[in-house]
């Protein structure tokens, strides 16, 4: 896409992208940089001199039970997480799609947990299933269930896998919401007057027209879980107990502040940063076939 | 809807309750616990209507925050509100600007310049946070709220947006402004700036929300706790020991770092779908 129209010189279109570039390159490309150069070397243990290691940071990385544990950890949180805020996602979204008073109130009440910050969304939670004083903790302990999540780590996992759920749900209904309002009510109509239900229209008609949104929020429901759930974590766990809350994320930001393994954390954030433009570049090619579609 | 079914309708209307009510619960409780005093909470028999602690409650955590954060909330949510609107009116300045020149400019390294700008939208803040906080501490930014913002807008989402947006403005326009002997200043001020009011009302939406919100960068960039934002300070009330951890300043914390990013939602939803659904295009 180009401008026929263009306005003519060059210095001030320089003068006007400056700041940008500046930011950019500043607060971007060169911390990128450092982490990767970092990732190469190794700082002796008073951060005083550091010295040329090769993949050494990398191997010893994936010498480390801890490290796998992470990315299990963080495999399982993001699948439990996009499974089940997508779900919700679109059943209440097929819900408000039908015509019924009173929608837009509804659809208020439900995008506003947008807006918490994650780190608040985790202590909700928390507060609300907390061990001993926790609102919803009685009744879980009344069916014979010793609740704890602070001692516990699957009945952490799921503490966190519900802040981190309710949080994206929002997110996740407006766009399933605009892609359901997208489909043309005539292939609906259609499916109808041979003779489809509801469930069977929805299944075989409107499920598939909503698959270049759902695949959309998949990895966005991904990338977010990988990255924004950091708050949660910290607030609710701390990536406890015993490190088996840890997910990639929080491991990054654990290594390099608490145990000072700069070059192992500088590692971690390469890996990383190969994973999200992996997922960004699906999410892209993606996108591309589904314009041409 | 195809068919008229009283059933689905009524489906309809319990799971959508339904919904609304396990999305509003946490928040009521923490409404609830922000009205009593500690002990009521920690006995964990909390009632589920309020209490009489509430005045009590806000102008403490407001004026004097807690035993654990010593430092009043209501300073907190001014570092909060100082870091999302410079994240929000920063990101606004520098991607307008540099839209206008990407689109409305033909200069050397142009492609050049948008790709650079282009890829940041791939790498989130969290994985090069070590590298930023120390390039962050060597220009001496750290407790600064310049440190705080400045890393937060080096990212493509604005300038994507109002390229997009510059893309649809008919060319004529700006042939129109030649001919009557604008310059480029005047064409940005007069006809491309009145055009994008919206644009820029739903980034500033978005942003402001993302801002406030943010969590992991200043917590690792503040280290004076009169710099510290509010999403901040209510983990510091927290962490502590559970016998100690004061839940109704806590929880009116909660309830006031909840408040400006979900009136903003509520009242600007327009301009909030808008913005959410552009900056993921």
């Amino acid at each position: 896409m180009e401008k026929r129209a263009h306005i003519s010189g060059w210095t001030l279109p320089l003068l006007l992208i400056l700041p940008q570039m500046a930011i950019t390159v500043i607060f971007f490309y060169w911390p990128a940089s450092q982490a990767i150069w970092q990732s190469f070397l190794r700082e002796d243990a008073f951060g005083l001199a550091s010295e040329f290691v090769g993949f050494e940071n990398y191997v010893s990385l994936f010498e480390q039970p801890e490290y796998y544990r992470a990315m299990v950890t963080t495999a399982i949180f993001s699948s439990l997480v996009a499974f089940f805020s997508l779900a919700c996602a679109l059943l209440l979204a097929t819900q408000a799609d039908k015509n019924i008073r009173g929608g837009q109130a509804f659809k208020t009440f439900l995008i506003w947990p947008y807006a918490v910050a994650p780190a608040i969304a985790g202590v909700l939670w928390l507060f609300m299933f907390h061990p001993t004083l926790g609102t919803l903790s009685k009744p879980i302990k009344a069916i014979g269930i010793d609740w704890n999540p602070m001692l516990n780590a699957n009945h952490a996992m799921t503490l966190l896998v519900l802040s981190a759920t309710w949080k994206q749900i929002s997110y996740n209904f407006l766009f399933f919401l605009a892609g359901l309002q997208a489909i043309p009510k005539s292939v609906i109509e259609a499916a109808a007057i041979d003779g489809a239900g509801p469930l069977r229209r929805f299944w075989t008609v409107i499920f598939p027209l909503l698959s270049p949104t759902t695949f959309f929020l998949l990895v966005v429901n991904i990338v977010y879980v990988f990255f924004d759930t950091f708050g949660i974590i910290d607030a609710v766990t701390g990536g406890g107990p015993a490190g088996q809350t840890t997910t990639l994320v929080y491991k990054v930001y654990a290594d390099g502040r608490l145990g000072g393994d700069l070059g192992g954390s500088a590692a971690q954030s390469v890996i990383l940063m190969i994973i999200v433009i992996a997922l960004t570049a699906i999410q892209f090619r993606y996108v591309e076939r589904k314009v041409q579609y | 809807m195809v068919e008229n079914r009283p059933f689905a309708q009524f489906m309809a209307y319990l799971t959508l309750a339904l919904g609304v009510v396990i999305v509003a619960f946490p928040v009521y409780l923490a409404v609830m616990a922000s009205t009593f005093d500690t002990a009521t909470i920690i006995n964990g028999n909390m009632p589920l209507v309020p209490g009489d602690q509430a005045g009590e409650n806000y102008t403490r955590t407001l004026l004097y925050g807690g035993m654990h954060a010593r430092q009043p909330v209501g300073g907190m949510m001014l570092n909060s509100m100082i870091m999302a609107l410079g994240i929000a009116i920063g990101k606004i300045l520098i991607s307008i600007l540099s839209a206008f020149a990407v689109v409305y400019f033909k200069f050397p390294f142009r492609k050049t310049a948008f790709w650079i700008i282009f890829i940041t939208l791939m790498l989130p803040v969290e994985v090069r946070i070590y590298p930023t906080y120390k390039i962050v501490a060597d220009l001496g930014l750290l407790d600064t709220y310049t440190g705080l913002v400045m890393p937060l807008i080096a990212s493509a989402t604005g300038t994507l947006l109002f390229r997009q947006f510059f893309m649809t403005i008919p060319d004529e326009l700006l042939e129109a402004s030649k001919i009557d002997g604008a310059g480029a200043f005047r064409f940005f001020k007069d006809t491309l700036l009145p055009l994008s009011m919206t644009t820029i009302a739903a980034l500033f939406v978005i942003q402001f929300i993302y801002g406030w919100n943010q969590y992991l960068w200043p917590l690792l960039i503040t280290t004076k706790s009169s710099m510290q934002t509010i999403v901040i300070g209510i983990k510091m009330m927290i962490t502590t020991t559970d016998a100690l951890t004061e839940w109704n300043v806590a929880m009116t914390t909660a309830v006031l770092a909840m408040l400006p990013p979900v009136l903003v939602v509520i009242f600007m939803q327009r301009l909030f779908v808008k913005g959410l659904v552009e900056t993921e295009k």
